[in-house]
């Protein structure tokens, strides 16, 4: 048996077309901040360290990716409540669960992949079944890594969702990720967090937004178009109203910070507003996210307006520079605001 | 003693610069990257491409050839620089590296890049793949081997040391494991990371035949590769090199170590000079 290399995934065979610069991986230090976007830097670090001061039990643990999770901060302020357990994320959720076990809160970090990939079982096992007081943050959820699928998280939310006792948790910038830091520690039982790291962007503050767990927001209202988001993709959809007030098209946002549980109240008095098309939008596979639990939602209530959805593709994606890949998968303000203009007619 | 197929007659140091300077020019397109383990690895890199294995560069998947398994997926950058040495991949594509719609990307993927034979990136998975070639082989009656480079970080997972007991329970010595012991992982030293010595012993004591040597003293590789080749036990094999990241540009090698480098822009054509200097001397 052989592999064809003679036509790789990733030739551009868009020839004749406008030639558009070619853009560098650089994966590690990809931002999904846009150029001149407001940012702050490692919330996640720095709200677990406030918090920390008050909370002796919360302990943090990583798995050589304490650097890259933004728990280096941590480390910093507290080296004797850091535990590097090696590149073992296996270990790092059994671990994690044997300290819950002795009372301690212990925040695990990893990528997003390794946590649902690699470690889905001990978590399951270890953690979640018995509803064990570990915090997960896991960086570079969905498509924000331009490393290929192994470093692309595009499912993690489907799996997590599908694991009883789990909440889940999809941060849409800054403020929210430092807001939810002591709304997991505060919930009794396991929490997933989708981590954005690094220089973060920072956009809720002008909506006066309050994060609380299990509870949708809407961040803005609008007559034409209800967009349901969850994590950057509400960033995005932020933006997709805006440029399309251009066109005479009102847009309402919906940011859904918790996966799981559901706000389905919300949800279902929102989609029930009659003359809206319900977009849910996603940066997460189609299969088994938010798009699939909304629209689940709305079947078994009875509740059915246009409904539509902006996820990515069920295959393994591209690796690339992430501004080409988010246009290419349908993600970006632009391509999302093309899309819904299609839908609309 | 098997010849190269290749007849290749530039001496090994020569494969091992040039590699160096593949990987040199790779990590000037993106400005930063895993630059320190590729320069640690070359002499390695340049012994198994240019000594030890047997391919057919026109064919990278002719059925005799000897597997090399690219566990660490990250290091992806070294391997292209042996694989254009090697003519595997054309020269040309060097200045594509990790660009939108290259053949080259940042981690290694066995879809996009000839002579790539497994999609790595995430860690810890080349030995089991390596133990089931192996086994596959085997059946086949093949006598090709199969090379798995891995790094010390990969030490941490249990997959590997899985992988490290099955392959001394089936008796593969067609399997040749390569570690990287750069002492580096993400988060600082590996050692400091996760104590991981003594490591022979504990290979040994796995059941492995293994030699330690300097991976930078390029005839102690090729011997070590020679005498995995020839040894008489029915016993995976196992090469545990030490070697100094950045090797070869002494300005690098003398910057704190790091598992991802930046280097500016006018400092990429001083690791150039800095590399011939060392070529000439
Ligand atoms: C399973 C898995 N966990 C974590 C990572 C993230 N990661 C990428 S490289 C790396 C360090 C691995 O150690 P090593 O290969 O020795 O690092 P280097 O010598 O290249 O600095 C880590 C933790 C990964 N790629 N795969
Ligand atoms: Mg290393």
């Amino acid at each position: 048996m052989t592999r064809t290399t003679d036509t790789h995934p990733n030739v551009d065979t868009n020839e004749g077309a406008s030639p558009k610069p070619r853009l560098k991986t650089s994966a590690m230090i990809a931002s999904i901040a846009a150029e001149g976007q407001r940012t702050k830097p490692a919330p996640f670090g720095h709200a677990l360290v406030e918090l920390a001061k008050s909370r002796p039990e919360i302990v943090g643990m990583t798995a050589d990716l304490g650097k890259y999770t933004d728990l280096h901060i941590f480390a910093k302020e507290f080296p004797d409540r850091y535990y590097q357990m090696g590149m073992a994320e296996q270990l790092l959720m059994g671990s994690a669960a044997g300290m819950a076990h002795e009372g301690f809160i212990p925040f695990a970090t990893t990528y997003a992949v390794f946590a649902s990939r690699r470690a889905y079982d001990f978590i399951h096992q270890t953690i979640a079944e018995e509803n064990l007081n570990v915090k997960l943050a896991c960086a570079l959820p969905g498509l924000t890594s331009g490393y290929g699928p192994s470093h692309q998280a595009a499912e993690d939310l489907a799996l997590f969702r599908a694991m009883p006792n789990m909440t889940v948790l999809d941060p849409c910038d800054a403020l929210e990720t430092e807001q939810m830091v002591p709304a997991m520690v505060d919930h009794q039982g396991p929490v997933y967090m989708r981590l954005l790291r690094g220089h973060v962007p920072l956009v809720l503050d002008e909506y006066g937004y309050q994060f609380e767990i299990g509870k949708a927001k809407m961040l803005r209202d609008g007559a034409d178009v209800l967009v349901i988001s969850s994590g950057i993709m509400t960033m995005r959809a932020l933006e997709v109203a805006k440029s399309l007030e251009a066109d005479k098209v009102d847009v309402a946002v919906l940011h859904v910070g918790t996966i799981k549980p559901l706000d389905g109240e919300t949800i279902l008095r929102e989609a029930a507003r009659s003359g809206r098309m319900v977009v849910v939008a996603e940066n997460h596979t189609v299969v088994g996210g938010l798009g699939e639990a909304v629209a689940g939602l709305l079947l078994r209530s009875g509740v059915t307006p246009k409904f539509r959805h902006i996820g990515l593709p069920d295959e393994f994606l591209l690796a690339g520079a992430l501004p080409t890949l988010h246009d290419r998968y349908g993600i970006s303000a632009e391509a999302m605001t093309t899309t819904i203009k299609g839908w609309l007619g | 003693m098997q010849t190269n197929p290749l007849g290749h007659n530039v001496d090994l140091a020569e494969r091992a610069y040039r590699i160096r300077r593949n990987a040199l020019l790779m990590g000037e397109v993106q400005g930063q990257g895993y630059i320190g383990q590729a320069l640690d690895i070359a002499d390695v890199l340049a012994t198994a491409y240019f000594h030890a294995m047997s391919y057919r560069p026109e064919d990278p998947h002719w059925e005799e050839r000897d597997r090399f398994l690219l566990s660490n997926g990250h290091y992806a950058i070294a391997l292209y620089a042996a694989l254009i040495e090697a003519g595997i991949v054309p020269e040309e594509e060097l200045e594509t590296y990790g660009s939108d719609g290259s053949r080259l990307p940042m981690s290694g993927m066995a879809a996009y890049t000839p002579g790539m034979e497994m999609s790595g990136g995430s860690l810890g998975l080349g030995l089991s793949i390596g133990v089931g070639m192996c086994l596959g082989l085997k059946r086949n009656g093949s006598s090709s081997r199969v090379y798995t480079l891995f790094s010390d970080g990969e030490l941490d997972e249990g997959s590997v040391w899985e992988a490290i007991m099955s392959a001394a329970h089936w008796k593969l010595d067609n399997l040749i494991g390569i570690i990287d012991v750069n002492n580096q992982q993400a988060d600082g030293p590996s050692s400091q990371v996760m104590a991981f010595e003594p490591l022979v012993e504990k290979l040994q004591a796995f059941g492995w035949f293994v030699q330690r040597i300097d991976g930078n003293d390029i005839e102690a590789v090729r011997s070590a590769f020679d005498a995995a080749r020839d040894h008489a036990e029915p016993k995976p094999r196992m090469i545990v090199c030490d070697t100094r990241m950045c090797k070869g540009v002494p300005f690098l090698e003398a910057r704190e170590k790091n598992h991802f480098i930046r280097v500016d822009e006018h400092e990429w054509q001083m690791a150039l000079e800095a590399l011939d200097a060392g070529r000439k001397a």
